[in-house]
């Protein structure tokens, strides 16, 4: 009788192949136009030879507008966004978790619409608010922010609520409350630890949303990176220096998403040997 | 407090009272711009109510514009939707806490917000004429395939996301009961892994569709309003589809879209409240 | 139905350096319930999942009705198995699920229907037929999972922790259930388990496992009463840990004469185990001490007695016998001459 040895072993091999072809495939798919861009960054100034000068200027190039500002614009941008969203996303999703669960399809569903609303749409209707928040509170691009935690809302409810899943808020909150815990601490000490994968995964989202921004910024006539990067292209024969600033700020998103998805426990998923049946 | 009394509202019937921050929120910075914007669309230049606005939705510049931009949005949301699942599965397949699906997570979060501008460029320098890698692709200015690839460019990593915690949710157990039953892989993804995920699927296409629609109407209004240096041949040849004349056009348009997203996230919502069950 | 002989012989199997299964022998026989018995990570639900094909042996034979199924794939071996949890189909119907691997065979659906609702009869779940498994208590799931697997008629029946999700009297009744049912049905059926008691209820033998080998199998009286080893001894049953002096076949503790199970132990100290019903109290036993607990257990009671320097030993004794021993009075105990082994 021939030997079928190893039939789990045969399937995991083919897996394994499947997976390795898809791996690859996609890889490349999608690191392509990136490793274009990457290239164009270190081209010379004759052709065929290389240089790191483009990178080099992103710090000086002088403009107008300066690079390095929109930079800086564009990342406190991201920290204040982040920030904001997290104070006013996480004791929602908690409180909803907790004590209205009835609300929770509104809330995913509000939460999705700025996927869906076009930018156009929303910026015509944003230029009258912004006007007054132009007159009332500042000039600054940093009032961004307002908007840009909506455009986030998608991305990072998702990620709270998965954050949220595994935490059985319930019990925790009862515990503490008959501890003599006040509902801030229930939620910044007992619950915000236990969801600290989903929260880092929001945060992240956001960043990446907030370096990646043109539209709004653009028609509301703010400077931020993207927008800086569009008018280096319009204004000058150096594109090295566009390229190597749009590729600096893919690479620090993702370096900086792929760092936190280390730090942080994995949320486990209690249930007992649930990873995806192969 | 004083016993005995009852308080006239009970504080459940008030505890929905926690998410006003966040809904004032939203309402003020999502809700009533769409809102300024619907009631915009059938204002009057002279004050007054003109619902006759509404009639050049069915013009035939922004008629073409409706169908193109759907033509092209579900043809993206459809392929999208398939290598976005197909890539989920081949990660939720491998080790949860190894380095492939970390990259493959963070390298969606990324590119999924990986908008315009620099997109464009990227595209364009890799398979466009002047490309260095040499991969120039004449079809690349043609519509739809040219813009369309870049739309599957940012269409696939939102799959991903969206589409990753229902194959994540799909039970070992279920798997190998299958199995011990006497099915077949096949029979497996044909009675119990395809019904369970397909509503999250068709949810999924849903939402990269409306995704896709709204990325649309952007790159159009840019090329009205502004003129790029890199991709004037995609612009142009998008711009002659819509004559954007007056801000009462573009509202009207933006009413239309906001129709047509309502549609999909109401299809979208019931989709969901099945796939949530299943695979929590 | 009824049932046919499985055998397992010398299986091994490891995940890296560990090695889960380390040449493991075990007969069924035809119609028998055996328990594997033992604490996490002793191999159990590997030999399980090896006897089901959802994992490869990286050694040894599996015979199953005098044929060899060492390398037929999991879905043609024709075995039911019922899992801890969660392995109901979401989307279908209870008695879909309950149909489903008829299903698989390609058996018509008056047929697939009339067999289903025979099934979820056998475990008493008719009613829930139209319902979800979200309907469904943790207990009801697992009588449909029981249905469904035994609606295909197979050789063998695989329980793998079967009763551990569920609540302590469902725990209980969903036990005895299931062997009542596993004896009308007849098939020969190996159930895994951590929980002792659950083991010696049902099982027409037990095997107890520890790092990958059987330690010892033989009847729940067996195990209980005359365990092999000193790690079955502990792991089954509550065992007092006490120090004696060995001399020549026999230990003394703390007075008390006691053979040995093993004759050739070696002379001087040792730790004898020695079971809580051994102990009793006698008015002239040598161990003497102060009862500072008393368990309440149903018709007996467990009463802790304090021999000083902090050395405790529980016994065992009838409730009606318990009740003149409050906590805080002294009590003289002796221990029952039945052979001893040592730790």
């Amino acid at each position: 009788m021939a030997a079928v040895r190893g039939l789990h072993a045969r399937r995991q091999r083919r897996l394994n192949g499947f997976r390795y072809v898809v791996f690859t495939v996609f890889g490349l798919f999608f690191l392509l136009p990136l490793l274009a861009m990457l290239r164009f960054s270190l081209e010379g100034s004759t052709g065929g030879s290389w240089s790191l000068s483009a990178w080099g200027q992103i710090a000086s190039y002088a403009g107008p507008p300066p690079l390095l500002s929109g930079v800086e614009i564009t990342l406190e941008l991201a920290v204040i966004t982040c920030v904001v969203m997290l104070v006013l996303l996480v004791p929602t999703v908690i409180w909803v978790r907790l004590r209205v669960r009835w609300m929770t399809r509104l809330i995913e569903a509000l939460c999705l619409l700025p996927l869906t609303i076009p930018a156009i749409v929303l910026v015509v209707g944003l230029a009258p608010i912004y006007r007054v928040i132009r007159q009332q509170f500042s000039l600054s691009a940093l009032q961004l922010f307002w908007v840009y935690v909506i455009l986030a809302l998608p991305y990072a409810y998702r990620a709270l609520a998965a954050g949220l899943e595994g935490v059985d808020v319930k019990t925790l909150s009862e515990a503490a409350r008959s501890l003599g815990a006040n509902w801030f601490t229930v939620i910044w000490r007992v619950i915000v630890p236990n969801m600290r994968q989903g929260v880092l995964n929001a945060m992240l989202l956001t960043g990446a949303l907030v370096l990646g921004e043109f539209t709004i910024a653009y028609l509301l006539l703010y400077t931020n990176l993207q927008v800086t990067l569009f008018a280096v292209s319009r204004g000058t024969p150096n594109a090295g220096v566009l390229f190597s600033t749009a590729s600096a700020a893919l690479l620090f998103a993702f370096v900086l998403l792929l760092i936190l998805s280390y730090v942080g426990r994995r949320s486990g998923r209690q249930s007992e040997r649930s990873k995806v049946s192969k | 407090m004083q016993a005995g009394r009852r308080p006239l509202v009970s504080r459940s019937q008030l505890a929905w009272t926690g998410t006003l921050p966040f809904l004032g929120y939203v309402g003020v910075f999502l809700l009533l711009p769409t809102g300024i914007v619907l009631w915009d669309a059938v204002q009057s230049s002279s004050g007054g109510f003109d619902f006759g606005a509404i009639s050049t939705l069915w013009s035939s510049s922004t008629g073409s514009f409706f169908v193109n931009s759907a033509e092209l949005s579900a043809i993206t949301s459809v392929i999208g939707a398939l290598l976005g699942a197909v890539l989920a599965y081949a990660v939720a397949s491998g080790n949860p806490d190894g380095l492939i699906r970390r990259l493959y997570l963070a390298g969606s979060g990324v590119l999924a917000q990986f908008g315009g501008v620099t997109l464009a460029f990227a595209f364009l320098i890799t398979i466009g004429p002047t490309s260095g890698l040499l991969l120039h692709a004449g079809w690349f200015y043609d519509f739809p395939q040219g813009i369309g690839l870049i739309y599957i460019y940012f269409q696939i990593p939102l799959m991903v996301l969206v589409f990753l915690p229902a194959v994540d949710g799909l039970k070992a157990q279920w798997r190998e009961a299958t199995e011990t039953l006497g099915g077949s892989a096949w029979q497996f993804w044909r009675y119990v892994g395809g019904p369970l995920l397909a509503p999250a699927f068709l949810g999924a296409i849903l939402l990269l569709f409306a995704n896709a629609l709204s990325a649309y109407a952007t790159i159009v209004a840019w090329e009205n309003q502004i003129s790029y240096v890199v991709p004037q041949q995609i612009g142009t040849a998008l711009s002659s589809e819509v004559g954007l004349s007056s801000v009462n056009q573009a509202d009207v348009l933006a009413l239309g879209m906001i129709v047509l997203v309502a549609i999909v996230m109401t299809g979208y919502t019931l989709l969901q409240r099945r796939t949530t069950r299943w695979l929590r | 139905m009824t049932g046919v002989e499985v055998s397992l012989r010398g299986l091994h199997r490891r995940y890296g350096h560990v090695m889960a299964l380390d040449g493991l022998d075990l007969t069924l026989a035809p119609g028998e319930l055996v328990a594997l018995l033992g604490p996490s990570g002793c191999g159990k639900t590997t030999t399980l999942r090896l006897l089901a094909g959802l994992e490869d042996a990286d050694g040894g034979q599996v015979t199953v009705d005098g044929a060899d199924i060492t390398h037929v794939p999991s879905n043609k071996r024709d075995m039911g198995m019922v899992f801890q949890a969660y392995s109901l189909f979401p989307h279908m119907t209870v008695r879909d699920n309950v149909a489903f691997g008829l299903k698989l065979r390609r058996q018509g659906r008056t047929e697939r229907e009339r067999r289903a609702m025979e099934m979820l009869e056998l475990v008493g779940l008719t009613a829930q037929a139209g319902r979800y498994a979200h309907q469904l208590s943790g207990g009801q799931q697992q009588r449909v999972a029981l249905a469904r697997a035994l609606a295909i008629s197979p050789k063998v029946l695989l329980l793998d922790e079967p009763l551990s999700a569920l609540d302590a009297k469902v725990r209980a009744q969903l036990r005895d259930e299931i062997r009542r049912i596993q004896l009308e049905v007849g098939t020969t059926t190996l159930f895994v388990t951590h929980d002792q008691e659950e083991a010696l209820a049902i099982a027409d033998r037990v095997g107890v496992m520890r790092d990958g080998r059987i330690e010892q199998l033989g009847t729940p009286t067996d195990i209980y009463s005359r365990p092999a080893t000193s790690f079955v001894a502990e792991f089954v049953g509550l065992t007092n840990r006490l120090t004696g002096t060995v001399t020549s076949g026999s230990v003394n503790v703390r007075g008390c004469v006691l053979p040995l199970a093993d004759p050739a132990t070696p002379d001087g100290q040792a730790t004898v185990l020695v079971r809580p019903e051994a102990v009793t109290v006698s008015q002239s036993g040598p161990i003497t001490g102060t009862v500072i607990a008393v368990t309440f257990l149903g018709a007996s009671s467990r009463i802790t007695v304090d021999l000083g320097d902090a050395i405790t030993v529980l016994a065992q004794l009838p409730t009606s016998d318990a009740t003149a021993l409050p906590a805080g009075s002294a009590v003289a105990l002796t221990i029952r001459p039945d052979p001893v082994l040592i730790a």
